[in-house]
């Protein structure tokens, strides 16, 4: 039995009277592609905020390769193997796309003082490369960020919380506002990196997504939250088939 | 870099090495005075172009740096403990004023560093018995190097070009290292980039204090070229057409300095020499300069080769549209 990579226990946070999450807890095992449904309101949000450490649980402990993280920023998240793409566009746009994927990950090498002194790339060049091959954005690699479609940019932003190899990568809404078209692309992306990284090494997701589509194809287990709570988790199969669930949020 | 680029060096290193020998007094002393600002505003670029963060307190460091020379000789001192002595402090002050950063930005970051400028400047002013008061500190001799003195103009305007020399080539080195890339994640998104690991904090202050040394080196250059100090060249005012020279130059580009001190400094007082009429009507002139360039070039004058290369490519985009628009049309019409 391998132990979790993540692992979330009674999680809790209020907003003045309002209970955001109410008591969450579930596991996510090593290489595990694990979706988070639930409609408008549902708290995912704030469920991801807590385990990116941008906001403190009220009650409850998150830890990450069985060590306690509840009470890290972001950075220090970031620093023990925790990638991220945002809901919104977050690429550095006067950068060039290259540049966007070296400074992604530079700062995992040596200290402060060794990367005054470091090449210009940080040796990481070739990954940059790599990775910038597999998404196929070479044709704009050498743009400004700034400067690229939505689409692009959305390729960018998620190709950038691969660069430092991390353990876990937290996904938020990777399709909001994509081209249809883009999305079965975004899937495969991402199936693939989940599957074969280019470190040999297998990476956890956790996928906040609206497109039911896409999580029901991508992710291994999936779970539903409603008002704060846990409703349901389960293989996508089983979440189709869950009477509760389809009364409450699929609807169908 | 492209054959042009290195063209365009030469002919750059050609005409600061060997045009001053031919100027006058005056002239030499304008040359100096426009590579010291360079250096000035060099450090403001880093702290404003690459990381972003809004300063209007730079003049303060320039200050300080001339101040420090300056109380340190009369004290005794040598010239040459001055120099680090004033770099240290002003890096120190740095990182002290990169702290509000942390907590404001934008605007309110701007106010904040231009209170921190004008508590400096009314140090300079009101505490006699250190900085002399208004009637500020004088005899602050230039330093020799090598038993060889640099008290005329042309021997000091070289020592003043290889110290600007050496300080570019730093800050060319620090911006093409992993740091360079670190401040302008900075800029460009400080919550990516924390997410991404990069310590915002730290580079932040450093942002700061780096280009606070730069002004305070060039302030004890400056301490030594006029040779008698007072407040008013540190005042609020010159922080902001600092601020200025750093923007019209280009901010972020790395040669921005020198085209936008040159603008501040040396051109107003060239226009006065060659056509005196027009000397009462440069500031008017300048001003109305730097507003209609806000409107049609915002990034600066070192955008332009790029903004020229953009409109030329979208030129042949289109053309290139149009094209197969045309045969597209006749492709159809054929169908026809």
């Amino acid at each position: 039995m391998t132990a979790p990579i993540l692992k979330v226990n009674g999680l809790k946070k209020a907003y003045g009277a309002i209970q955001a999450v109410g008591g969450v807890s579930f596991e996510v095992m090593p290489g595990e592609i694990f979706g988070v449904i639930g409609p408008n309101g549902s708290g995912k949000t704030t469920l991801f905020n807590s385990m990116l450490g941008q906001i403190t649980p009220d009650e409850g402990s998150i830890e990450l390769n069985g060590k306690d993280v509840s009470k890290c920023g972001p950075l220090e998240l970031n620093r023990r193997g925790v990638g991220r793409t945002f809901q919104t566009l977050q690429v550095f746009g006067k950068m060039t796309v290259r540049d966007n994927l070296i400074v992604a990950a530079q700062e995992h090498k040596g200290t402060m003082l060794s990367r005054m002194f470091a090449p210009s790339d940080s040796g990481l060049g070739d990954r940059a490369d790599a990775l910038i091959k597999r998404f196929r954005i070479e044709h704009v690699a050498h743009l400004k960020a700034g400067t690229l479609s939505y689409g692009q940019q959305k390729l960018v932003d998620i190709a950038m919380a691969f660069m430092s190899e991390p353990d876990l990568v937290l996904l938020d809404e990777p399709c909001a506002g994509v081209n249809p078209s883009l999305v079965g692309g975004i899937s495969t992306l991402l199936k693939d990196l989940n599957q074969n990284p280019h470190s040999g090494k297998k990476s956890s997701f956790v996928v906040i997504e609206h497109n039911m589509d896409f999580v029901m194809d991508l992710c291994h287990r999936i779970m539903v939250m409603v008002e704060g709570q846990v409703m349901a988790v389960g293989t996508p199969a089983e979440i189709r088939a869950n009477k509760q669930v389809l009364d409450a949020y699929l609807g169908a | 870099m492209s054959k042009k680029q290195i063209l365009f060096g030469l002919a750059f290193g050609a005409v600061v090495l060997c045009l001053p020998p031919f100027l006058k007094n005056y002239g030499v002393y304008m040359f100096t005075t426009w590579l010291i600002y360079v250096i000035a505003t060099m450090g403001l670029n880093l702290t404003v172009g690459y990381a972003g963060q809004k300063s209007l307190g730079h003049a303060a460091f320039f200050g300080i740096g001339a101040y420090t020379v300056a109380i340190l000789m009369k004290a005794g001192f040598s010239w040459w403990l001055g120099l680090p002595a004033a770099i240290a402090l002003c890096f120190v002050l740095g990182v002290v004023l990169g702290f509000p950063a942390l907590r404001v930005q934008t605007i309110y970051l701007a106010f904040a560093t231009l209170g921190f400028n004008t508590a400096v400047w009314l140090v300079m002013r009101n505490e006699e018995w250190l900085t002399g008061g208004t009637f500020g500190l004088n005899g602050i001799a230039r330093p020799e190097i090598f038993g060889y003195s640099l008290k005329d103009g042309l021997p000091y305007y070289y020592f003043v070009l290889a110290i600007a020399a050496i300080a570019m080539g730093l800050m060319w080195g620090l911006l093409r290292s992993p740091w360079g890339k670190a401040f302008q994640a900075l800029r460009d998104n400080p919550i990516r980039a924390e997410s991404l690991g990069i310590d915002t904090r730290n580079y932040t202050l450093l942002s700061f204090a780096i280009g606070a040394a730069y002004a305070g080196i060039a302030g004890v250059l400056f301490a030594s070229l006029v040779d008698f100090i007072e407040p008013a060249p540190f005042a609020v005012g010159a922080s902001i057409m600092m601020y200025l020279m750093v923007v019209v130059g280009g901010s972020g580009y790395f040669l921005g300095p020198l085209i936008g001190a040159l603008v501040g400094m040396v051109v107003p007082d060239w226009i006065r020499d060659v056509f005196p009429i027009l000397s009462n009507w440069y500031l008017p002139l300048f001003g109305g300069t730097v507003v209609l360039m806000m409107i049609w070039l915002p990034d600066g004058l070192m955008s332009l080769p790029d903004r020229i290369r953009a409109k030329r490519e979208s030129k042949l985009a289109s053309a290139k549209r149009a094209d197969a628009k045309s045969e597209m049309a006749a492709v159809m019409g054929e169908q026809k």
